[in-house]
């Protein structure tokens, strides 16, 4: 690995690890703008930026935080993102933020919304309803008035108002850095060993925190290191597609066993906001129509939206076979609705589609690592085994 | 039929209008397991949000799997219902309701009366207050070939329903379900026919508030948690609307009149509560498995639920809502949105506060549901905002809906003893 790349990569890591939310305290010291939490999955991003407004995506505490009192807050059989959140709105690593949004995922995060507003009254919290109707008269309509008045609210709060040049302009940097995301899943799906998903995933993580200038440049950056790495070598691994990570996310570590357990992991639902917007959204015309348009007409399939006329499972099917997948772990957060209640519809469109599947659950501050590294590894034998003798 | 401690039997008390409920049912079960025969067409949906008199405005008999999964849980069968489709792969954290009515229809899906149940002639999606349903009648949806229509009821987030929200339920209203009736039932959508219904469910609603309300009374003459369930069945199920809940609840009211002016305190299975020792509010479902073995966990100490909330989830009325035959569409909008797991924390806290003080509760009480997320998650928050706003006592504990592995009766009575021993401790401390 050259300097350049390894410096680059202990940036992302000690953004990663970075609780306290240095790199957004310093934006604003830079700035004087106002800094918007949000939880997963997604909130257009380009919204917030376009009035100045730096969009800070929160998934928990991860690994190393000790939690202390957010244990009193939530039950032993509710998942834990939600402790760990709140902890570090306790303990005062989110005190920078000026507020939270809360999309709407599942009832925990919905819920949450409400304790943060009970919990920090002095601080804006909105639980973001995003339309499972995908008319745009009904459903679009309802998204842009809901977008609308959170830009009005950021403008009361001290952002400048919204102005659809700057959405534009906004528009456009955020295509740029989700196109550089997708031409890094591409390269991994071309040529895994040149992209190892611990590191992408540390790159995307940073990109939850940096402006999104920032983020395209680390993008850009990572790309070129690694395409230039020619130490990089392939490997006998098994490629898999990793599925319901989408939310709560996994220890670092956890990757790093997948990867070690023999696996290439091809295809994930890791810090899916980056990628929920299949492709770029139009420049012309009303750009907060283009905005709405995009949700309702280009996002990705996920178990927290409503299939409607869709096929269960057929989107899966099909990222599997774009992937070149061989395999598919279904690696969910424990208790985590949306995704195992998703995840009995998609073992059967997996099976009925003859791919191989394994699964198992995790937590964020999972520290044992062994039985999944088992599960893993004899996943990808099992793959390679059976992809030989046929 | 019950034991006494002999083991001899001893006859379950009932009220007059829990018979002419169980009648009611009874007819309606019969209606569904014969509608292929009649001709009658179903929807499948849910309680939050349901809707009940545009249903029966097209002549559509409602059938609600939340209803048929306890019920499935109170007459034991829940628990192999529940093996059945955990053996199908569906996650043991998950939502046991959802598990229980898949492993009912995959058993054969024999309702709660013996008979058959109709597969669904269409499945409508009312997504209120729990992101459960949306994955449910997916599932539901793999299973049958029938339509789905989506109705999207966005959650006061901030404590309040906006015009553009009502407007967007109205618009799917319009858009999707009421074009997804009509196709389905073949009849034209009839204002003036769903004005009427809704009329009569404001008539009803006005007596079942009035009832539910009379537990301010001291001692109170209902049970409004055990025995608030038995009263909200016809409004929260298949009869709003009706004439029968009309009539059921004339009736109801009659009776619990009666039982205030001679100042008798609830009937339980076990009998009646004579001595009124605590007054308590409740937040969250019962257990449905041991349904009256927790009843009576509460009705041997002489504790009386005053207030809950889980008698709220299909409706709160006793805010001054009531379905309006004048803004037919509007009104059910407002409905729906305004169920009480689609009200954020604050508003959870802010009614359970109230129902402390304006039903001299002695404390709040949680039975916090590993199944239901929409209601426990954040209740540890709930419990300690009531509990700083009233200083009142609150109590905890943990059970499931239709789970019995999650039923531990020794835990749970102990955590009860416990509790009232806590007021008792509190009162005398006040008292000296």
């Amino acid at each position: 690995m050259t300097a350049d790349l390894q410096a680059l990569l202990q940036g992302a890591e000690s953004i990663y690890r970075d609780r306290e939310l240095e790199t957004v305290q310093r934006w604003k010291k830079e700035t004087g703008g106002l800094a918007i939490g949000y939880m997963p999955i997604y909130v257009p991003c380009e919204l917030f930026h376009a009035q100045g407004v730096l969009p800070v995506g929160i998934v928990g505490g991860g690994e190393d935080l000790e939690i202390i009192r957010g244990d009193a807050y939530y039950q032993s059989y509710i998942c834990h993102i939600p402790r760990s959140t709140i902890e570090m709105g306790l303990n005062g690593s989110l005190d920078c933020l000026d507020g939270m949004l809360f999309p709407a995922i599942c009832d925990v995060i919905r819920n949450l919304s409400g304790m943060w507003k009970l919990q920090f009254p002095d601080k804006y919290s909105h639980y973001f309803d995003v339309p499972q109707n995908f008319d745009p008269e009904v459903g679009g309509r309802f998204y842009r008035h809901e977008m609308e008045e959170i830009a009005r609210e950021m403008t009361r709060r001290g952002a400048r108002e919204l102005d659809p040049e700057a959405l534009r302009a906004s528009i456009q940097l955020y295509n740029e850095s989700r196109r550089l995301v997708r031409e890094l899943y591409t390269m991994r799906i071309d040529t895994p060993w040149k992209v190892p998903t611990a590191e992408l995933y540390l790159v995307l993580r940073a990109g939850l925190v940096l402006p999104v200038e920032q983020f395209s440049t680390m993008l850009r950056d990572y790309r070129d290191a690694v395409s230039a790495d020619a130490s990089r070598k392939p490997m006998d691994q098994a490629r898999v597609l990793l599925t319901g990570s989408f939310c709560e996310q996994p220890p670092l570590g956890l990757i790093k066993t997948l990867e070690r357990s023999g696996c290439y992991i091809v295809e994930d639902d890791f810090v899916q906001v980056h990628r929920w917007l299949k492709n770029d959204i139009p420049i012309e015309g009303d750009p907060m129509q283009n905005l709405v348009q995009s949700f309702l007409t280009d996002s990705i399939d996920s178990p927290t939206r409503y299939i409607d006329d869709g096929v269960k499972g057929q989107a899966l099917v099909e990222r599997v076979h774009e992937s070149k997948a061989e395999g598919v772990l279904f690696c969910a957060p424990s208790f985590c609705d949306p995704a195992l209640l998703d995840q009995p519809m998609a073992t059967k469109a997996i099976e009925a589609a003859g791919i191989a599947w394994t699964a198992f659950k995790y937590s964020e501050n999972t520290g044992q690592f062994q039985v999944i590294r088992e599960q893993a590894g004899t996943f990808a034998d099992s793959i390679k085994l059976w992809s030989e003798a046929s | 039929m019950k034991t006494d401690a002999d083991g001899a039997t001893v006859a379950v008390q009932k009220d007059e209008s829990q018979l002419r409920q169980k009648r009611m049912i009874a007819e309606h079960f019969t209606r569904l397991a014969n509608s292929r025969q009649t001709g009658e067409k179903n929807t499948y949906t849910f309680v939050p949000g349901n809707l009940t008199e545009l249903l029966r405005s097209f002549d559509l008999l409602p059938v609600l799997p939340e209803i048929n999964a306890l019920q499935s849980g109170m007459r034991g069968k829940s628990k192999d219902y529940i093996a059945v489709a955990e053996k199908l792969g569906h996650s043991e954290d998950v939502c046991t309701y959802v598990k229980c009515d898949l492993g009912m229809m995959k058993s054969g899906n024999i309702g709660p009366t013996g008979e058959k149940m109709p597969d669904p002639d269409l499945l409508l999606l009312s997504y209120t207050g729990c992101f459960t349903f949306l994955k449910w009648f997916e599932i539901l949806q793999q299973e049958y070939d029938c339509p789905v229509a989506m109705l999207h009821v966005p959650y006061q987030g901030d404590g309040e329903i906006t015009e553009q929200m009502r407007d967007y339920v109205v618009d799917q209203l319009k858009t999707k379900v009421i074009p997804q009736l009509e196709k389905v039932s073949g009849k034209a959508y009839d204002e003036d026919r769903l004005k009427e219904l809704l009329a009569q469910s404001a008539q009803a609603e006005d007596d079942l508030v009035w009832v539910l309300e009379s537990a301010k009374q001291k001692p109170s003459p209902i049970d409004a948690y055990f025995g608030g369930i038995y009263y909200l069945g016809p409004i929260f199920s298949a009869f709003r609307g009706t004439d029968d809940a009309v009539a059921y609840y004339k009736a109801l009211r009659a009776e619990v009149t009666q039982r205030l002016s001679q100042g008798l305190g609830p009937i339980t299975p076990e009998g009646e509560i004579e001595s009124e020792r605590f007054r308590v509010v409740v937040e969250g479902p019962p257990n449905w498995t041991h349904f009256r073995e927790f009843w009576k966990m509460f009705a041997d100490e002489g504790a009386v639920v005053v207030a809950s909330t889980y008698t709220k989830v299909g409706g709160v009325y006793d805010n001054g809502f009531r379905h309006d035959p004048s803004r037919p569409l509007e009104s059910l909008a407002e409905y729906c949105m305004g169920c009480y797991t689609n009200l954020n924390l604050p508003s959870r806290v802010d009614m359970l506060s109230r129902y402390m003080t304006e039903y001299q509760a002695d404390g709040l009480l949680i039975n916090s549901i590993k199944s239901c997320n929409s209601f426990s998650a954040g209740q540890l928050m709930i419990l300690r905002e009531v509990e700083n706003r009233t200083g009142k006592p609150g109590g905890f504990i943990e059970s499931d809906l239709v789970d019995p592995r999650y039923f531990s009766a020794a835990n749970i009575k102990n955590r009860l003893e416990s509790y009232f021993q806590m007021i008792e401790q509190k009162r005398s401390g006040a008292a000296s």
